[in-house]
């Protein structure tokens, strides 16, 4: 391949920098109201903050409520534990009903596969009702582990469908080269299927834990008690209907993006391979 | 000895679970307070606790989904025992069974008599008032040293208190928003409702009210697309003399302002006092509680006596009890006087259904007279026309039993079509040599998935055959998809007509979709070369939008688009143009909404065109090359016909997803102006939350959009399956 002209190359470094620039505009907005000391606003165009304070910062993470109580560790606490645990509970599900769909023959594959894709053309608010009541009858309300249950379980057609692309444009030689050797078809799951997945598989942890992670009405409607709120349902404090306190809403909003962005940071080398991979087949 | 001991442990068990079971649980205690008013309840809810020996447990719970939580939780015997709301959805709480009357030792002259009378269903109260609620005229007295007592006196003080163009107004308050408005409504005489109790909007009182308002603006006396952060920020810098707001502004005020609170002006055209609504706050008793008698005695606590005083004093309320007045302290609080003066005019809001069904109708029409295209007097029968719309009749019931037969048939036929094998005489072990593996593989993630996904969607397809009202269900067959689908009440050109609707989600899918896919395309070519300098620096920038959480990206672009205050309005003062109103037309707030969507959604796009392009061969392009095939026809001839296959899938995924995106659309231009940038994912989140509740009509517009994605997605799998065989 030959090398390109610097003409082109500075051609393509201009387009590149001006996209990012609107993509950091917003941001930078958002930076900016949380360090601004007044939430007063006025009409500029100047994305970077006149003065600087950490106020609002120390308010939204040091906030107790009325009882005394630091909640915005519990909520952190909270998030982290749906987060994580929904990632794990999704992930395993997935990973062995998509590794079955992928392998086996059974009734009710093809019915079955469409079916999960259909129920996700129903708009999910209307399902708020239903779900409410199951909850309710499995005694799950206002607990983090019904919670977690309804995350993982709306996430997993998704789920199920990438790892299934993924998995079945993996080999099927290797299994059968492990079984050769001996391996249990569970050890051949465990120690060939999963290594070799594993693009597909962050990029699936990825999408379960964003899932949990940014969901607000379910959360807000099920979880009862505030030091069990998520953060997205905290978040929902500062723009109220009758109020709206800029500078702690953009300093939380920050601080809820944190961890999703440090993570696709993480991943973002896996979710070129991992995504496209799944999607040619899909 | 071992067998008196373990009697021993056994007697003292038992007595101290006897004893467990006589200490009384902990009242539940449900509120929306915050700052002072918190502090005050949290207060007074201690001394209750000192004076009886019952621990209340409080929960505070963010206003907006306050009213769905109680209404979910109480029939669910999930909720309080004592909840505090205003009075105005008392008859919802009613007719759906969640409150219970007030017990036997509620004293009405405790009162005052237009509080009381507020909490009362079918002559019966329900509630025991703790607060008044209502506006009153907050003057700046440096500015104004004598309020205006007529509209005529205030007429000719604004010209000298207002300079638009140095940003001073003499009135401010929140104009868009008809609780705002009332007072004038019913200060020029105007009814709101008729002899039978229906809303009516097409009276001359309503015609010269907005009249009135709309004066006010256009002679810059007052700002435009006023937000109640806008009334904050011009009061307390002094470039607002006077503004209209309730008793919860006081907290809000500048140390450094001088004020003071007085009655709304009369309107000299009628002689009548400018009439706020008045709102009663009160805490409700639960219909389920568990322990009726001391939840009344704790409602019965804070409402009156010491409570009533430290609710006052700390939490700067409103007393609705007639003692605490009495008390030094109230008497020399000229702030909590003077409201109390303002409230002698108000009228107590209804707390009829027919209230709530007055808003929506109400806000279009002011709307549409402040922004201008809508004369006064025909702004009272647009109002109308969408209040009929709205207030759907319930409809006849129908049959459920060839349903059920339906239902039966089509649940085997579906069983059947999933389990479908062709003719073979195999056994099923035979034909399926991995059932067993399979199924442990399966059962955990369908078991999940049955639960939870299947079972709300099949509940949820079914409601739409349902009319909900008050907590009441009612079959009525096909009734909702007959209405919507006739477009039962509205031209089809309307707003609230599903055709019209359906235009604008298809067009905001497509827009966005084929915007998605060329900006991300565009970038990945711009991407793809692996010598590029700072390659990875760029795809990390590139991919943030997708990391933002999307209702924090539309809250974000929102106050970018802020008429006033917004950044892109900054942008375009900065390039010497005018500054846009955003939401007041079907175009701009469209673009908002584009825009948004745009930015939050081209990033996943390009991901997927970088790893198709990285799947490429290279050979193919320098066999092109070789060929003396230009740069053009190598896109048109080998990018995009390999790009296809993987980008296919993703633009089928990102189509339904923008069909289907209910948080731009809600939080960016909130289907502004008049409901035309609605998406029927929106549509029907209105029917179902916030025209009373109408579950079934909503489900019935949730199963057309589902219907229309079966279709997308049907056709998309057959260019899928032609793009496999070809």
């Amino acid at each position: 391949m030959k090398k390109p002209s610097w003409l082109k190359m500075a051609g393509i470094h201009a387009g590149l920098s001006v996209m990012c620039m609107v993509t950091l505009y917003p941001v930078l907005w958002v930076v900016k109201m949380a360090l601004s000391p007044v939430d007063g606003m006025s009409l500029t165009a100047n994305p970077f903050p006149d003065a600087v304070t950490l106020d609002h910062f120390r308010e939204v993470l040091w906030s107790v409520d009325a009882q005394g109580r630091w909640v915005f560790g519990r909520q952190l606490m909270a998030s982290l534990i749906v987060g994580g645990a929904t990632t794990v509970v999704g992930l395993s599900l997935a990973v062995t009903a998509a590794y079955a769909l992928s392998r086996f023959r059974f009734p009710g594959k093809e019915g079955g596969m469409q079916a999960l894709l259909i129920t996700q053309m129903f708009p999910a608010t209307l399902m708020l009702v239903p779900i409410y009541s199951i909850l309710q009858k499995l005694g799950l309300l206002d607990s983090l582990t019904g919670l977690v249950l309804v995350y993982a379980t709306t996430a997993l057609p998704f789920c199920i469908w990438m790892l299934k692309g993924y998995f079945d444009t993996l080999p099927r030689e290797l299994e059968e080269a492990a079984v050769m050797d001996g391996a249990s078809p569970f050890q051949v799951f465990i120690h060939v299927v999963l290594p070799l997945a594993r693009p597909a598989l962050a990029v699936t942890a990825l999408f379960s834990f964003m899932t949990a992670w940014n969901e607000f009405v379910l959360a807000a409607t099920l979880i009862n008690d505030p030091t069990r709120f998520t953060l997205p349902v905290a978040l929902q404090r500062y723009v109220g209907e009758y109020k709206v306190e800029w500078g702690k809403f953009a300093a939380c909003a920050l601080v809820v993006s944190a961890p999703v962005m440090a993570l696709f940071f993480a991943l973002q080398k896996h979710l070129v391979g991992g995504l496209t991979a799944g999607g040619v087949k899909g | 000895m071992k067998r008196w001991a373990a009697l021993l442990v056994l007697v003292l068990a038992v007595a101290w679970s006897a004893h467990a079971a006589d200490a009384p649980a902990p009242l539940k205690l449900w509120h929306a307070y915050r700052g002072g008013e918190e502090t005050a309840l949290i207060q007074a809810t201690a001394r209750f606790t000192e004076t009886t020996g019952v621990k209340v447990d409080l929960l505070g719970l963010p206003y907006d989904a306050y009213a769905h939580k109680l209404t979910n939780a109480i029939p669910h015997g999930a909720g309080p025992d004592v909840f505090i709301f205003n009075h105005e959805r008392l008859r919802n709480f009613h007719a759906q069974n969640l409150v219970a009357a007030t017990a036997k030792d509620f004293v009405r002259a405790d009162y005052f008599a237009n509080t009381v009378e507020a909490l009362e269903v079918d002559g019966r109260v329900y509630g025991y008032p703790l607060s008044l609620k209502s506006l009153a005229l907050y003057v700046n007295t440096d500015l104004v040293p004598r309020p205006p007592a007529s509209t005529q006196e205030l007429l000719a003080m604004l010209p000298a208190l207002s300079n638009a163009a140095e940003g001073r107004f003499g009135l401010v308050y929140e104009s868009g928003d008809f609780y705002f408005h009332a007072p004038f409504l019913f200060g020029f005489d105007g009814p709101l409702f008729d002899d039978t109790g229906r809303a009516r909007f097409d009276t001359p009182g309503m015609a010269r009210s907005l009249a009135f308002v709309k004066r006010l603006q256009d002679e810059r006396w007052m700002p435009q697309e006023v937000s109640g952060a806008l009334v904050k920020t011009l009061f307390n810098d002094g470039r607002a003399a006077m503004l209209i707001s309730g008793p919860w502004f006081a907290g809000e005020i500048a140390p450094t302002v001088r004020y003071r609170v007085v009655a709304l002006p009369t309107v000299s055209e009628t002689g009548t006092p400018m009439k706020p609504f008045l709102g009663v706050e009160a805490a409700f008793v639960s219909a389920r509680s568990e322990q009726a008698a001391r939840a009344h005695a704790l409602a019965r606590f804070l409402s009156t006596g010491e409570a009533s005083r430290v609710r006052t004093t700390v939490g700067r309320q409103i007393p609705a009890d007639v003692a605490a007045y009495e008390t030094q302290e109230v008497k020399e609080d000229t702030l909590i006087s003077s409201f109390r003066e303002a409230a002698r005019n108000a009228t107590p809001m209804p707390n009829t259904l027919e209230m709530a069904r007055v808003w929506e109708p109400m806000k279009l029409a002011l709307r549409a007279v402040l922004q201008g295209g809508v004369k006064p007097e025909d702004a009272g029968a647009l109002a109308d026309r969408r209040y009929r719309a709205l207030h759907r009749e319930r409809p006849a019931d129908a049959n459920p039993v060839p349903w059920l037969g339906l239902v039966g048939a089509m649940a085997l036929g579906g069983t059947a079509y999933v389990l479908r094998r062709p003719a073979g005489a195999q056994s099923l072990r035979q034909r399926y040599p991995d059932l067993t593996r399979a199924a442990t593989y399966v059962a955990p993630a369908a078991a999940g998935v049955l639960v939870l996904v299947f079972i709300p969607f099949v509940v949820g397809l079914s409601l739409s055959l349902f009319h909900h009202d008050a907590g009441q269900y009612s079959f009525v067959g096909l009734a909702n998809f007959v209405d919507i689908l006739a477009s039962r009440g509205y031209s089809i050109r309307e707003p609230l007509s599903f055709y019209f609707t359906l235009a604008v989600t298809l067009l905001w899918a497509v827009v966005n979709v084929v915007l998605h896919v060329c900006i991300g395309l565009g970038l990945a070519l711009l991407l793809r070369d692996p010598l590029l300098k700072l390659r990875g620096m760029y795809r990390v920038l590139l991919i943030i939008p997708w990391a933002v959480p999307n209702y924090i990206t539309a809250l974000m672009w929102k106050s970018m688009f802020h008429r006033q205050f917004g950044a892109i309005n900054g942008l375009l003062t900065l390039l010497g143009l005018e500054p846009v109103s955003w939401f007041t037309r079907f175009s701009t707030a469209f673009a908002a909404n584009v825009a948004t969507n745009t930015w939050l959604g081209f990033p996943f796009m390009m991901v997927v065109a970088l790893g198709a392009l990285q799947s490429i061969p290279q050979e193919l392009y320098e066999a092109a090359e070789v060929d003396g095939a230009s740069r053009w026809t190598q896109f048109r001839r080998i990018t995009l016909p390999l790009l296809k296959p993987a980008m296919l899938p993703a633009v089928v995924l990102g189509s339904v997803w923008t069909f289907n995106m209910f948080n731009i659309i809600y939080l960016v231009s909130g289907g502004e102006p008049g409901g035309g940038t609605d998406i029927l994912v929106s549509e029907a989140f209105r029917w179902a939350f916030q025209r009373n509740e109408q579950y079934g009509f909503a489900a019935a517009y949730s199963v057309l959009i589902f219907l229309v994605l079966l279709g997308w997605s049907a056709f998309t799998k057959r260019l899928l399956r032609t793009e496999e065989t070809a």
